[in-house]
């Protein structure tokens, strides 16, 4: 199972952050050639990506470079460079319609061809972030087989809404919604927008929870110190996780007898309850809790 | 690749290293390095540097290193990315950097 809790932000023209990405455990480390790097260093962060995903290894954590826009002087070098680097991800900021990705695809393909890249081996990221993406949403998730996951971006949004962010996030209700429902509907993992101020630690549980309930997979993160919180709210309850193994016993019990109805403390167990109950488990072991140990201090109370 | 004017790339902040190159009337490579790790990888930065310069086809050149413990890989790109400034180029050829 592939976990996108965090997504944390590495600004591409700083080597000291680029070579100590991955220590902060995020799921993923984001390379960014965009909003983070000025005009005139656009070349250096280019270069300076290429270069560090050839010669660090980054062990587990996934590697994602947010190039800049196709509509840019720079977005389609960024792509050629990119592809030869080899990071697990591209993500294509400022997606508003199916063709950007479309292109992006096509771009990606014709690299992958004459650099000796497998065709179809690095995937795709769409981040939204204006009116018109939310409302193509679905038509964006469903345009590529590259596309792995949809990201929200709400900083571009809210400006291109004629609004502001606010601490409730009422003015992202309806995006967030839109862009989940995409995600899910064609099969791909949705990332929340950034929470900016670095300093708000209840703020930003407040968020991460409120994402979390949501059904978001995770959050885009621009400071390490936000990867542990996020981890933490995601991580499953012993007693989540209890409850999760009980019925998933109680299942495969089942399934052995040859029984059709299951039922669990009185509650009738079906496929939906085993659905999320096998992915309760899979976050678990993903977030390094041991299932045996639970199951020990279960036998031994 | 000739060097038409000094083209400079990175920073003084750790791990980084700021370059610059220029085309050296000599018609030589001459390469100043300052690095707060010279004594134990002086040797090893210079002839980093001039590998790096021969696989760019540049033989004339003065290159200031001004070292704050870069990798090796940030110290290529950086160099690469003054070599390319200095001689102009905005068309780069990725199939072939190494």
């Amino acid at each position: 199972m592939k976990l996108r809790r965090t997504m944390l932000y590495v600004p591409g023209n700083n080597p000291n952050m680029v070579k100590d990405a991955h220590i902060y455990r995020s799921d993923s480390v984001m390379f960014d050639l965009e909003d983070s790097v000025s005009v005139r260093e656009k070349d250096s962060a280019r270069f300076l990506i290429f270069h560090a995903l050839r010669c660090i290894d980054y062990e587990h954590t996934e590697t994602v470079v947010r190039i800049n826009g196709l509509d840019t002087p720079f977005g389609r070098d960024d792509v050629e460079a990119m592809v030869r680097a080899r990071p697990d991800i591209i993500r294509l900021p400022k997606t508003e319609k199916p063709e950007d990705i479309e292109l992006i695809d096509e771009l990606i393909t014709k690299v992958e061809k004459k650099s000796g890249v497998e065709v179809g081996s690095i995937k795709l990221f769409a981040a939204i972030e204006s009116a018109r993406g939310v409302v193509n949403a679905y038509r964006i998730a469903s345009s590529s087989e590259r596309l792995v996951g949809i990201a929200f971006g709400a900083e571009d949004f809210v400006t291109n809404l004629h609004t502001h962010r606010s601490k409730p996030g009422t003015e992202l209700f309806t995006a967030r919604q839109e862009i989940l429902l995409a995600a899910r509907a064609a099969g791909l993992h949705a990332v929340d927008t950034v929470f900016s101020d670095i300093t708000d630690d209840e703020g930003f549980r407040e968020e991460v929870q409120l994402i979390k309930n949501m059904g978001y997979d995770g959050k885009s993160v621009i400071n390490p110190r936000q990867v542990g919180i996020v981890h933490s709210i995601y991580m499953p309850s012993v007693q989540e996780i209890k409850t999760a193994r009980k019925i998933i016993r109680a299942i495969e019990r089942a399934e052995a007898e040859g029984s059709g109805v299951v039922a669990v403390d009185g509650k009738m167990i079906d496929k939906p309850v085993v659905d999320r109950s096998r992915h309760t488990l899979e976050l678990a072991r993903a977030s390094g809790i041991y299932l045996d140990e639970i199951e020990e201090e279960e036998s031994n109370a | 690749m000739e060097l038409i004017r000094t083209g400079k790339a990175g920073t003084l902040e750790s791990s980084d290293v700021l370059i610059s190159v220029r085309t050296n009337p000599e018609n030589t490579v001459e390469i100043k390095l300052k690095s707060i790790v010279e004594k134990r990888f002086g040797t090893h930065i210079r002839e980093l540097v001039q590998h790096i310069l021969k696989e760019m086809q540049v033989s004339s050149a003065i290159v200031d290193v001004d070292d704050r413990s870069a990798l090796d890989c940030v110290i290529r790109a950086r160099l690469q990315t003054a070599l390319y400034r200095a001689a102009g180029i905005q068309k780069y050829p990725w199939e072939e950097l190494q």
